[in-house]
């Protein structure tokens, strides 16, 4: 049924990533087979997923070579330990490379994750830095293009992987943030972050507000077709001419100027960042 | 965590590995990979301590109504119910079969 | 410039900028200033607290929006200025980093975007050519390391009771694992990526050297040589190994990393 629409929130990160690339063209790296597991969750008693929560398969998008990174968000919160964090630094960093030998490999990030996977702590925090690293320099060469759907959203040291691709997607049912409601209610007081004010939440992190105040180049509907076709838009675009992460001067300027006597609300973000031209 | 082995006899043959589900609450991931001998290997590790004898009740039920399929059987349980399980297990048999 | 010192961070800052010229402008929360460090030209920066900040909950030296944004601008000043030089000036992050900035506005405001404007400027830098250096004097926490200092070629700590690196408080770990802190703790000292000490932290590899300093807020003439002289060891090993990663992979207990990027090239 290669027509027919289907929600994209509700496939797993390999049904994703198969249903994106064009067809018949996904194949699989490091897939279940090679059961590439990690070493630090069985010794405290978690049952690892074979493939660590990460999906990465090269294919055709459109036509042109490309690599799919998927994060299965079901399996321990889509969280980054060793195995699964490698696993996306790797592809990226050998996608850079093809870029280098002149094959435009092409990156596709789809994140549900959020952030360092505590069992694992410090090695997530690094394959993250690493993570990090390895789309700054892909970047350089072809659009590196980040999707986050929900239900996770995108959390931790991966929103600011969110953060630096070169164009970001969302649905309304993602949230983007880098901390997450639960911490932040414990380190800053309910009065600062209610983490159980769920129209609150939405109205700071939610995916819709993010693309509004510019935090996200593109929103889009719960659906495989219009996924891809904001992907196809994405790369129609080409290297961007300012990368949001490279923008310091727009955003310091905006946040000197805030008046910080006053406690923030939806209003007043849609004020400051609020892109007229997103209704 | 609990790691169960179990093993049973089996004659079917099927072509192919496969894979059905992932490990997230109330769900599994069962892998299957086939072998030339004519028995079932089972292997699961599953985040319910204690629960050897509802996994024996489910593969003794299997083995009661099919003849099993000659071959490694890996399972990540995250707690799923028996009806959960049932499926995904039925799922990766059927895609061993055509896939 | 106050006597006062506001932390161990900005001890060493200090230390290490004593001739240099100080850069002026930005929030105080954000120490630059460019001098050399024994002979090699380089750009100190230290993320410091400040009482006053106009965002509060970054008060205590957490890297906030302010701080994000403003290691963007003064680590891509350099990458600017250096543009047509063949030789880089280095980058010395002086780590000392309690946690990213935990509030509504940080979130609001995009925090997230903020460090990565942070970490982007980094690594642009360093694949540019810019040997990095991270020096942590005290805490290197979560999303403020990776904005602030991950990004660099070579990490260099000091085996201190308060150098700390990891992920998340253990308060906030215990909570979100369902564990007691207790039990963390337990955990912690057996499986090596989530202890918080510095001799566990090392066993990964992740850094270029371990340094005894006897007291890192009074440290001896000595010890401040030998601070220097690593950090210029760091840049000199930099410029030979070239502007990745790399030698980050070869610790035991961060093998399986490299087992998957070996795996992954044969597949690819």
């Amino acid at each position: 049924m290669p027509n027919r629409d289907m929600s994209f929130i509700e496939l797993s990160a390999r049904e994703r990533a198969r249903r994106i690339l064009d067809q018949g063209s996904f194949r699989e790296l490091l897939d279940p087979f090679e059961k590439i597991t990690s070493p630090w969750l069985e010794p405290q008693g978690i049952v690892p997923e074979f493939d660590d929560g990460m999906v990465v398969a090269k294919g055709k998008f459109n036509g042109k070579p490309t690599v799919i990174i998927a994060i299965e968000g079901v399996f321990q919160g889509g969280s980054m330990g060793e195995v699964s964090g490698a696993k996306m630094a790797a592809a990226l960093e050998l996608a850079a490379e093809d870029n280098r030998s002149g094959i435009a490999t092409q990156a596709l990030l789809l994140f549900e994750t959020g952030g360092v996977r505590l069992q694992e702590a410090n090695l997530g925090l690094a394959a993250i830095a690493d993570i990090h690293s390895a789309i700054v320099d892909l970047r350089r060469y072809v659009p590196v293009i980040g999707i986050t759907a929900g239900t996770v959203g995108c959390f931790g040291g991966m929103s600011i992987a969110a953060g630096l691709c070169s164009y970001l997607v969302v649905t309304r049912e993602a949230r983007l943030g880098l901390n997450g409601p639960q911490v932040i209610e414990q380190e800053a007081g309910i009065e600062e972050y209610n983490s159980r004010d769920r129209p609150f939440i939405w109205s700071m992190t939610g995916g819709e507000v993010r693309y509004k105040n510019g935090f996200a180049d593109i929103i889009v509907k719960d659906s495989v077709n219009d996924v891809k076709t904001a992907i196809i838009q994405c790369m129609n675009k080409g290297l961007p001419d300012t990368l949001r992460s490279d923008d310091y001067d727009y955003y310091l300027q905006k946040l000197n100027a805030i008046d910080t006597s006053k406690q923030a609300d939806a209003t007043l973000v849609k004020n400051i960042f609020g892109r007229g031209d997103r209704k | 965590m609990e790691r169960i082995e179990l093993t049973y006899p089996a004659t079917e043959k099927l072509q192919h590995k496969a894979l059905a589900g992932v490990v997230g609450s109330g769900d599994l991931e069962a892998m299957f990979i086939p072998h030339q001998e004519k028995m079932l290997k089972i292997i699961i590790k599953t985040s319910v301590d204690g629960s050897k004898h509802r996994w024996q009740n489910l593969f003794n039920r299997f083995a009661s109504l099919h003849a099993l399929p000659m071959g490694t059987l890996e399972i990540n349980d995250f707690a799923s119910t028996p009806g959960v399980a049932k499926l995904r297990i039925e799922q990766v048999f059927e895609e061993a079969n055509y896939a | 410039m106050s006597n006062t010192v506001l932390s161990r961070g900005d001890y060493w800052f200090s230390l290490l900028t004593k001739g240099a010229k100080i850069r002026r402008g930005q929030c105080a929360s954000i120490k630059v200033a460019d001098g050399d460090i024994l002979g090699q030209v380089a750009r100190f920066i230290a993320v410091v607290p400040d009482a006053k900040n106009k965002y509060p909950r970054a008060a205590h030296g957490e890297v906030g929006l302010l701080e994000g944004w403003t290691l963007a601008q003064v680590v891509h000043e350099v990458i600017e200025s250096d543009k047509l030089n063949s030789n880089k000036t280095a980058i010395i992050a002086i780590i000392d980093v309690p946690s990213q900035a935990y509030g509504r506005r940080e979130e609001a405001f995009g925090i997230h975007q903020a460090l990565a404007g942070a970490a982007g400027a980094y690594a642009k830098a360093r694949l540019a050519g810019h040997p990095i250096v991270g020096l942590i004097v005290g805490k290197a926490m979560s999303g403020a390391f990776l904005a602030h200092g991950y990004q660099a070629n070579r990490l260099i700590a000091f085996d201190n009771d308060e150098v700390m690196i990891h992920a998340m408080g253990k308060e906030s770990a215990a909570r979100i694992t369902l564990r007691s802190v207790t039990a963390l703790e337990k955990l912690a000292a057996s499986i090596p990526p989530m202890a918080y000490d510095i001799d566990n932290y090392n066993k990964l590899g992740l850094l270029y050297k371990l340094l005894t300093i006897t007291n890192p807020d009074n440290a001896s003439d000595n010890e401040i040589t030998l601070v220097k002289q690593t950090i210029n060891d760091a840049i000199t090993d930099i410029i030979k190994h070239g502007v990745d990663l790399k030698c980050r992979l070869g610790g035991k207990d961060r093998h399986t990393s490299v087992v998957v990027r070996e795996k992954m090239r044969a597949h690819w």
